[in-house]
């Protein structure tokens, strides 16, 4: 049967490119390339690697801030659920993820950039009266050599996600039923949630956690715009090496490549080791049985920092929409001196083909990921087979390896595997390549609310006398519309996001609008950069409201079948 | 590896069948019949909406006057292209690259043709190429001191150019020395971009060209003089000038147009650019103020052509080189000099040429943004790119922290 199929297909066709590209990296690493006249194995690209001035600097500034950025996310997502379930902030909040999920991290980035700068939009708008500064003050923020303002860039963008992935995995916890037990026994609510829920949480969301540490060890984009620049990133350097006019620093970026798997590796396994502790730690803090202190101030902390992180995003976004249509503007002015539609104007001819070709990559990539997701799924429930949650090891765990494994490790290599397997660069391929990135978001956004489903319809549906088939497109597939549509809405918002597997897979000649949005911005134009950005931002925002504003209208009548919020 | 090898050689055959031998610039109208109906994938740096629309005109020209189709693959950074023709060579493709044109120059060239990855020479035999008069003109064949045997064809020019706020500053820096006077004196208001970057590169070529005395050893490869006696005096000057630089040269822009981004917020009172009509332009784009003003330093500043090649993979060399001959046309030449579309400087001999075609350069405008004509009379040549290479590597040993 062709469902038997699909977990392997899924698995080949994620894991086989991987390795396939991480062995195009190893074996450059080791001085073998014979394009470049490499033909025998050395230890001198390693050499020429740790002679680079800064380069420990820069491993732990990747290190330091995956460790940190997903730490804070983490904290600030389990607090703000404990703190504001079923209040106001709780409903409004829900109702943002989508949007701040579908911010782009580049435009999201510009964002902040130019809202903390010394010269930029919080600094303008208390200048000169509160401050006295004329002209901007002489300070380090941006870009600063410990990396603070690239975590604060990333922290912005993965709360959401970590809070999306939470809010998919609660509902199967009942966590209502449980913080109301822990509340009879005298437990305050922001207290009882993280005592009782937290726990049997966090082993929901650890593979999303882990990928949130994966990326922001390696992230390119983010940390070109808002991390350290002597020395940047070690992901940074790895692309500039990369790059470089040349040829021989291949061999060293090559190794960079591998040491970024190491650092990622790294990151992770001192983050299981915290793991460990914090459960030591924690089941200390449970036994001890404190029912009330701390109420307070956590419930404090848990709404405030949301709200915090979330209108930052939004205001940067807003500062780049007011750049946009900035005539001149210049520091202390709050605002600019005129508006005008210059930027707009002239960018409009130039988007109908990015745009274009955004949507056709963006929607096939995510409808091929939609139909082997449901089949995996489909093929579970069929064998009654569900793997192990959580777990990395198992078979279709090999799934979410694209998420751990660092893009700019195992990318370069991929262009060099697919050029000698004859594949010639053309929106097919960055189809492909989109994939390995959307299909296991779409596999992680779908996967809790296809299992979790009710067995009884289908059960009820066969005794009807509906075969199999029938049981999944006529009362499966329709009530679970409303996930169905929200994966496929992360699964386009990952794709419109893609930059370096479009760039290198399709040789450039493949333009979307994030690829249009970086190579202007290298222009540094802010104005320009404000309108490919809002672009950018809003394409995906096309997709969730399509995924929220369908199932309402399909199910007018059905008020259980409209999914959250 | 014994694997891609099998799966190469197969394919190899296959795609070396149906092609015949690369168009000779030699027969001008059998390029042109060949060139018909071709797309042209022109890789360009895509940082700047003025070039991007500069290519866009080329393009509907192109269509209307060969059927030739160009296609802007729109770069950050063009050793990205130069990485990417270097992958197809390894990956063995030998006919049927992705890229058939390059806005190049120094490095980047100097790199693609000691690797072997250029086609030519065509250059010297488009019909358009004797408008530049290199006998008169050798930097249209000298590219960083190398010689481009015909492998890129001109394309434009480009000159270290200052400019300030002259509300602010009504004397700005005329030399090196002045310079490092000016920010001890405005500490904060000046920085240069971050090395590697070309225009910071640029600067600290400049400064050395300035500072030492041995100009002669500067055209020659590094290897032959004695690098460290020879950039002493610029590492003492640039020890003195960073603590006075922006953010107390502890961090740097990483480009030329983010510094202009830093004189469009206030921060710097002082910058510099790579093209001259770069500050006017930003000031018919809301960026700079219009009191800003151009100059060049006495003595004159680092200058140097920009190419277009093409990679020695490419499938429509033919379509490339009618390209590569309509960007050395009277017309397209005028159209990019002129400030309303980009105002990049020509690399013809405007004086050289017919009354007909002069007529199209004939500018009248005046901006006062814009240099007077005559301040890029004294152009500077570039330096051997080895000391490019061995100036950024010396910086970064000096300046990046451990």
């Amino acid at each position: 049967m062709i469902l038997r199929l699909a977990p392997a297909l899924i698995v080949t066709l994620l894991v086989g490119p991987i390795l396939a590209g991480l062995a195009m990296a190893i074996l450059p690493a080791f001085g073998y390339l014979p394009a470049l006249g490499g033909n025998a194995f050395s230890l001198a690209p390693w050499r020429q690697l740790f002679a680079q001035p800064g380069l420990w600097r820069s491993v732990a500034i990747s290190l330091a801030s995956g460790l940190v950025t997903t730490a804070v996310s983490l904290v600030v997502v389990l607090l703000f659920q404990a703190a504001a379930t079923g209040s106001r902030l709780d409903h409004w909040i829900r109702r943002l993820v989508s949007p701040l999920l579908s911010i782009p991290h580049a435009a999201a980035a510009f964002g902040l950039a130019f809202l903390i700068a010394p010269s930029g939009l919080m600094a303008r708008l208390v200048s000169p009266g509160l401050t006295g500064w004329e002209r901007p003050p002489d300070l380090l923020i941006v870009q600063d050599p410990w990396g603070l303002s690239l975590m604060a860039g990333l922290i912005i963008k993965e709360i959401p996600f970590l809070l999306l992935m939470s809010l998919a995995a609660l509902p199967q916890l009942d966590p209502q039923r449980r913080v109301a037990i822990a509340r009879s026994l005298g437990y305050r609510p922001t207290i009882a949630w993280l005592k009782v829920v937290a726990p049997v949480l966090y082993p929901l969301i650890r593979l999303p956690v882990y990928a949130v540490i994966a990326y922001a060890t390696s992230v390119v984009d983010v940390a070109l715009i808002l991390g350290p620049t002597l020395p940047p990133t070690l992901s940074v350097s790895i692309l500039t090496w990369f790059n470089d006019p040349d040829l021989s620093r291949r061999f060293m970026a090559s190794a960079g490549a591998v040491l970024q798997l190491g650092v990622t590796a790294s990151a992770l396994a001192t983050w299981w080791c915290l793991e460990r502790l914090v459960a030591r730690l924690g089941r200390g803090w449970i036994n001890r049985g404190g029912r009330q202190s701390g109420e307070q101030p956590l419930r404090l902390v848990g709404k405030g920092l949301i709200l915090f992180a979330a209108l930052t995003a939004f205001v940067g976004i807003g500062s780049l929409a007011l750049n946009s249509v900035a005539g001149f503007w210049r520091f202390p002015d709050a605002l600019p001196q005129g508006f005008t539609a210059a930027h707009w104007l002239r960018a409009v001819p130039a988007l109908s083909r990015p745009v274009t070709s955004t949507a056709i990559i963006a929607a096939a990539s995510t409808l091929i990921a939609v139909v082997l997701t449901l089949a995996a799924l489909e093929n579970e429930q069929r064998t009654g087979h569900p793997p192990a949650q959580g777990r990395l090891l198992s078979a279709l765990g090999l799934l979410y390896l694209p998420l751990i494994v660092p893009q700019i490790a195992f990318l370069f290599g991929l262009v060099v595997v697919m050029e000698s397997l004859g594949t010639r660069p053309q929106h097919g391929l960055v189809i492909f390549g989109h994939l390995l990135f959307v299909l296991p978001y779409v596999f992680l956004s779908l996967s809790e609310a296809y299992r979790r489903f009710d067995p009884r319809w289908s059960r009820l549906a066969l005794t009807l006398g509906a075969s199999r088939n029938a049981t999944f497109w006529r009362v499966r597939l329709p009530m679970l519309t409303a996930p169905l549509l929200t994966a496929m809405a992360v699964g386009l918002a990952v794709s419109i996001g893609q930059y370096l597997p479009t760039q290198l897979l399709g040789a450039g000649r493949v333009s979307t609008v994030t690829t249009e949005a970086v190579a202007l911005a290298a222009g540094g134009n802010r104005r320009v950069i404000g309108v490919w950005a809002l672009v950018q931002a809003c394409l995906p925002l096309v997709g969730f409201t399509i995924a929220i504003g369908l199932p309402r209208l399909i199910w007018s009548q059905r008020r259980g079948m409209r999914g959250v919020p | 590896m014994p694997s891609r090898t099998l799966a190469t050689a197969p394919l190899a055959l296959l795609l070396s069948m149906p092609l015949h031998a690369a168009p000779d610039p030699a027969d001008w109208d059998a390029v042109l019949d060949e060139a018909r109906g071709q797309t042209v994938y022109w890789n360009a740096w895509a940082g700047d909406t003025r070039t991007n629309r500069y290519i866009e005109w080329v393009n509907q020209r192109m269509q209307d006057e060969h059927d030739v189709t160009v296609v802007h693959v729109k770069l950050d950074d063009t050793s990205a292209a130069v990485s990417r023709v270097l992958a197809e060579k390894s990956a063995g493709n030998r006919e049927d690259g992705s890229i058939d044109l390059i806005w190049i120059n120094g490095e980047n060239f100097a790199a693609m043709k000691a690797a072997d990855l250029l086609f030519g020479p065509f250059a010297e035999r488009l019909p358009n190429f004797a408008l530049t008069y290199p006998e008169h003109n050798p930097e249209v064949v000298t590219d960083f001191t190398l010689p481009t045997e015909g492998f890129e064809a001109p394309w434009g020019k480009a000159q270290i150019t200052f400019y300030h706020d002259s509300a602010e500053i009504e004397s700005p820096p005329r030399d090196i020395e002045a310079l490092l006077a000016w920010a001890e004196a405005n500490p904060g208001r000046f920085t240069y971009p971050r090395i590697p970057d070309f225009t910071g590169s640029t600067f600290l070529k400049q400064a050395l060209i300035a500072l030492s005395d041995a100009d002669e050893a500067l055209y020659a490869p590094v290897e032959e003089s004695d690098f460290a006696a020879v950039t002493a005096p610029l590492w003492d000057y640039l020890d003195s000038l960073h603590p006075h630089l922006w953010r107390g040269g502890r961090q740097f822009p990483a480009s030329g147009p983010e510094m202009r981004n830093l004189m469009s917020d206030g921060e710097l009172a002082l910058a510099f650019t790579f093209n001259p009509s770069e500050p006017a332009a930003a000031v018919a784009d809301f960026e700079l103020p219009a009191t800003t003003r151009s100059y060049v330093l006495d003595g004159g500043t680092l200058g140097n052509v920009h190419f277009v090649a093409i990679p020695f993979n490419s499938p429509h060399k033919a379509g490339a080189m009618v390209v590569a001959d309509f960007l050395l046309s009277p017309e397209a030449q005028a159209r990019k000099q002129d400030l309303a579309m980009w105002g990049d400087r020509t690399v013809l001999d405007v004086a050289r040429l017919d009354e007909q075609a002069q007529a199209l350069f004939a500018l009248d405008e005046e901006n006062p943004a814009m240099l007077p004509a005559d301040a890029l009379a004294q152009t500077l040549p570039e330096p051997h790119p080895s000391w490019m290479t061995a100036l950024q590597e010396a910086w970064r040993e000096r300046y990046v922290r451990n």
